[in-house]
């Protein structure tokens, strides 16, 4: 941390929704297609063709601006934004400007010095662009254009220029991706470019109240790169300013090879993107009842969730922050706790077997073969002293082979604790007549070797025994 | 004069038109004469008057999240001045 | 008597009837088009094949007793819109060989009907013009006198409508294309109510003006042709979702007790006399009819030409747009990179008036222009828009010339792009204003050249139009003019 300077960073982040077809066109939005082949005389931008909105796309829209905190805008236009590009179909994207369908929402994070709240300028509606490949070989050079991802629905979510380090950045777009989500209106995956970001930062003086010039990063793809390239990016300016320099407003790449941001210059002429509300799509109206629809819609989000498992559930709040992190493991953990009335045990054995079976086969919780029936149906044959924990995991790995319920397996493999006092009292006559030796050494005052005679009788009943019992029983004879 | 030249060819650039020099000064002199002509407008007193940008008053046209077949690749490539490995070709973007 | 020689309605008889096959009456267009296309340069594309098929398949459905109202009535369009598997050029050269892969709501529902597709008709680049001479394919003549010209945009569509080249066709009207080329060649044009037709798979001059209507020889025609592609369309946001009226039910309804408003600022001292006294006439006409006349004002009416120039090229700049050599029509490489391959796929392709429309909207929209040009028209769009909803308070009807001229020569305006854009003065303002209005012939000049008067409706009241226009038809003496 300079102790001079001091960084402003706000993000703009481009969210694709998961719609089956695109914002404005029936097309699929299915990923890894062969490239041209989703695409219809609208997503061409064929001359004559029209825009027709996805009443889908609004829908999320809403859903994510009422998660963040948003105010839905009762009344929201279309604008297009014009400039050329082979990759944009029309010559212009077909975005929200004056009046976008949220703003003024929130977020809060959690930062080293306690909880922060980032603002939400707004989020608006918008068609994503095509790709361009570049095809190397070919003579002279030239560059491709697939289509199959014109047009595919977008949200921008514009952050106020509230963070202060790129910790702050990341915790922020973390717990966006987290929200976005867990809404269920993106897959979030990065790699694929459904998650992206850019990044305005500045430096300023600490104590100056004007923002200093702002580069914009474009193109960051991880949540190590943002780190990595806001870190950068701070650095160059400041030192930018302490050699005298002036820093310019800029568009700059980040090369996640180098680590480095470079300027975009050559591309970058002075954009004019003359806005205006496009007159081929009518202005938008959401009224309150379609807001509150949706907001009784909304999923319970993780900050909340995180709450309830911790004052309803009596979970840690280590175990709380884990299961809630993931909507497909919150869920999880929630019907499992549905079913069987013991939130601690469902946390341990969700987070511990569970977790490790999935991690070992590289697998979703919605693949996993032990759903939260047979799983339940485990834990009650522990709470119930049917098995012990130990006789448990062995019957969970065969439950998450075979797919069988834990009463059929402790039935087919006779697995049921044993707990008649005359058959464990037999057991441990044997081990005591067995043992003199070890006998004498308890008598002698050497508490430890209990273990030794629990170890033995819980083998002999290959594991069966109730451990209690055992304890008890052992503990009157060897005293004599 | 609403219009110089320079600003002719600005506007030019961002329409992506490349246009010769007669040709330009041409268009500059015509356009001047019609921006001086729209003029007129401010005559009009507008204050407070919301700008129309639609001709029939409505709002909310949606469709649903149906898939409908694409017009598939054949017929997307088939108008294209040139075509690659199923794609658009056009000279090299420079980034 | 030709068979060209029937009116839609008259053939709609015989082919019911059986006198007449939809492939005869194909056929008889065809050759006519191929005798006087050299002289009328109405067609840009002429799809015999097609034509011939499609009317050979008519006549199975009239035989089956499976017939629509359009069943095998030989039609053409303006090559503005998308047709399927057929060249498409908007009258551009941009466009080059385009043949669309889709067809555009409009003609889907002709061929739907069983209606026959004779080909695409000349028109001014991107319906940008009133003269057809802005056409990358030589302009359209004016068959009562091919040294004028047949009015802009839709000059094909009119032409080839006067010159018995079809028996009726589809044109657009953005700010008179339709209504203007109809006065100017003797026929009826309708331009429908903003929303009433859909525009999808029209290529988009200026979107929030266009509107798809019908140029017939007759009032019945265009009410037959109209009530064929009016209707709501799901592709189209701007489609208005409202039944479609009958047109013909009431058509003979008469004007008896109608109010029929003259806008005063539309009588002016750059009227034509002649133009004048065939409107007065007309006004004379309908008031022995039994309509009321009364005067009416539409004060913003000298503002609606520099509103309209404003909207308009805005809007045309981003429509344009997409022509950039990319993903179809003309490219031009020089070699010398991106960016100097659009610019000159551009400059190339359009024409002038086009390149002129699409620079002023460019800078009509631009930084620090948006609110002194495009805003302050969109605000004066509202004032025009009130002006028309104040008329019709009071009465049922505008009626008011078309232009203020009947057709020019040939080359008289090309080189005064203002002095042309003046000439759409009385058809400007319903674009703007976003309701219907047809143009109805009503007279003949001492060069016998013809006149055309407007009718101007409320939105949606196209079937009123109709009414008056039929009731006008049936007392004056110039129904069915003709060319010589």
């Amino acid at each position: 941390m300079n102790s001079i300077f001091e960084p402003v960073i706000g993000l703009e982040v481009h969210v694709q929704l998961n719609t089956a077809t695109k914002i404005f066109c029936g097309c699929s939005t299915a990923f890894g297609a062969t490239p041209n082949s989703q695409t219809c005389p609208v997503c061409l931008g064929l001359p004559g063709a029209l825009p027709v909105l996805n009443r889908q796309v609004v829908e999320n829209a809403i859903t994510a601006g009422l998660a963040t905190n948003c105010q839905i805008a009762p009344r929201s236009i279309f604008a297009r934004k014009n400039y050329f590009y082979p990759d944009l179909p029309k010559g212009y994207q077909i975005s929200q400007y004056e009046l976008p369908i949220c703003e003024h929402g929130w977020l809060d994070i959690e930062t080293d010095n306690g909880g922060k709240r980032i603002g939400i300028t707004r989020i608006h509606m918008e068609e994503d662009a095509g790709k361009l490949l570049h095809a190397e070989e070919s003579e002279g050079g030239s560059s491709l254009v697939d289509l199959n991802r014109a047009c595919t629905p977008l949200l921008e979510i514009v952050s106020e220029p509230d963070m202060r380090s790129s910790d702050e950045a990341v915790a922020y777009l973390k717990k966006l991706h987290q929200i976005v989500v867990y809404l269920g209106i993106t897959d979030g995956n990065m790699e694929e470019g459904s998650f992206r970001c850019d990044a305005n930062v500045s430096v300023r003086p600490h104590g100056q109240e004007k923002f200093g010039t702002r580069a914009e990063l474009k193109n960051i793809n991880s949540f190590r790169f943002v780190k990595e390239a806001i870190e950068y990016e701070i650095d160059r300016q400041i030192e930018l300013i302490e050699d005298g320099g002036k820093v310019v407003q800029e568009t700059r790449l980040f090369n996640a090879d180098t680590g480095i941001t470079r300027s975009m210059r050559g591309k970058e002429e002075a954009h004019d993107y003359r806005y205006f509300p496009d007159p081929d799509l009518l202005p938008l109206n959401v009224d309150s009842d379609w807001i509150e629809r949706v907001r009784g819609e909304l999923p319970e989000l993780p900050a909340a969730k995180r709450q309830r498992y911790q004052e309803q559930l009596g979970l840690s709040d280590y175990d709380a922050e884990v299961l809630a992190a993931e909507r497909p493991m919150a869920e999880y953990f929630e019907r499992c706790t549905a079913l069987h009335d013991n939130p601690k045990a469902c946390a341990n054995w969700t987070m511990g077997e569970v977790q490790r079976g999935l991690n070992e086969q590289s697998i979703s919780i919605g693949e996993c073969p032990v759903t939260p029936e047979l799983l339940t149906g485990l834990i009650a044959r522990i709470d119930d002293n049917t098995i012990s924990n130990k006789i448990a995991k062995q019957v969970f790995d065969q439950i998450w082979q075979t797919g069988k319920s834990a009463d059929v397996i402790i039935e087919e493999q006779g697995l049921k604790q044993v707990t008649d006092t005359g058959a464990i009292e037999a057991l441990v006559d044997e081990v005591i007549a067995a043992n003199p030796a070890q006998v004498e050494q308890f008598r002698a005052g050497q508490e430890k070797v209990l273990g030794f005679f629990v170890g033995q009788v819980m083998k002999a009943s290959k594991g069966k025994a109730n451990p209690q019992m055992v304890n008890e029983l052992l503990r009157n004879k060897l005293k004599g | 004069m609403k219009l110089t030249r320079e600003q002719a060819a600005q506007v030019a650039k961002l329409a992506r038109l490349d246009l010769p020099e007669a040709e330009l000064s041409k268009l500059a002199t015509q356009m001047d004469a019609i921006l001086a002509y729209v003029d007129k407008l401010n005559e009009l007193d507008t204050d407070g008057i919301e700008p129309m940008s639609h001709a029939v008053p409505m709002d909310n046209a949606f469709r649903e999240d149906q898939i409908k077949p694409s017009i598939g690749l054949e017929r997307a490539l088939k108008n294209a001045p040139a075509a690659k490995d199923d794609c658009f070709q056009v000279p090299k973007v420079i980034e | 008597m030709e068979l060209t020689d029937l009116n839609l309605q008259q053939l709609q008889e015989q082919l019911a009837q059986g006198s007449v096959s939809s492939v005869d009456a194909t056929r008889a267009y065809l050759d006519r088009i191929t005798a006087t296309n050299d002289n009328y340069n109405t067609y840009i594309t002429v799809c015999e094949a097609e034509a011939l098929a499609m009317a050979e398949a008519a006549d199975k459905r009239i035989s089956a007793g499976d017939a629509a109202p359009l069943t095998g009535i030989p039609l053409a369009v303006k090559d503005i819109f998308n047709t399927e598997g057929v060249k498409t050029t908007a009258g551009s050269r941009i466009l080059g060989d385009f043949v669309s892969p889709y067809d555009a709501t409009a003609v889907a529902r002709l061929k739907q009907q069983g209606a026959v597709l004779l080909g695409k008709l000349n028109m001014d680049e991107f319906a940008m013009g009133s003269s057809n001479e802005n056409s990358a394919y030589g302009p359209a003549k004016n068959p009562w006198d091919t040294e004028r010209v047949p009015g802009g945009s839709s000059g094909g569509s009119a032409a080839c409508v006067a010159a018995r080249q079809a028996v009726a066709t589809l044109g657009t009207d953005t700010g008179g294309s339709i209504r203007q080329p109809a006065s100017h060649c003797g026929v009826v044009g309708l331009k429908p109510t903003y929303g009433r037709v859909s525009r999808y798979g029209v290529i988009a001059y200026a979107s929030s003006l266009d509107q798809v209507g019908p140029v017939a020889r007759t009032v019945s025609d265009c009410a037959l042709l109209l009530q064929g592609v009016a209707g709501y369309d799901t592709a189209d946001s701007t489609s208005v979702d409202r039944p479609v009226e009958d047109y013909l039910a009431d058509l003979q309804g008469g004007v008896k007790g109608m109010r029929i408003g003259l806008p005063q600022e539309y009588f002016i001292d750059g009227l034509d006399p002649e133009v004048q006294q065939a409107v007065e006439k007309a006004i004379e006409t309908y008031r022995g009819l039994g309509a009321e006349i009364v005067p009416v004002n539409l004060p913003h009416t000298d503002y609606a030409v520099a509103c309209y120039y404003l909207i308009a090229t805005a809007e045309a700049s981003s429509n344009l747009a997409r022509y950039e050599g990319v993903r179809f029509g003309r490219r031009v490489d020089n070699g010398k990179g991106l960016i100097e391959m659009f610019c000159s796929s551009r400059a190339e392709g359009f024409g002038p008036e086009v390149k002129r429309r699409i620079m002023l909207g460019t800078y009509a929209l631009s930084s620090g222009y948006y609110d002194a040009y495009y805003l302050k028209a969109q605000k004066v769009r509202t004032l025009i828009r009130q002006d028309f909803n104040n008329a019709f308070d009071q009465v049922d009807l505008l009626l008011t010339p078309v232009a203020p001229t009947p057709a020019f020569k040939l080359g008289e305006k090309v080189n005064d792009p203002l002095q042309m854009y003046l000439s759409d003065i009385f058809t400007i303002p319903l674009n703007l204003a976003g309701t219907c209005g047809m143009s109805v012939p009503c007279g003949l000049t001492g060069e016998k050249l013809p006149v055309g008067m407007q009718l101007i409706g409320k939105p949606f009241a196209e079937a009123t139009l109709l009414r008056a226009a039929y009731a006008y038809e049936q007392a004056g003496e110039w129904q069915q003019l003709r060319p010589e």
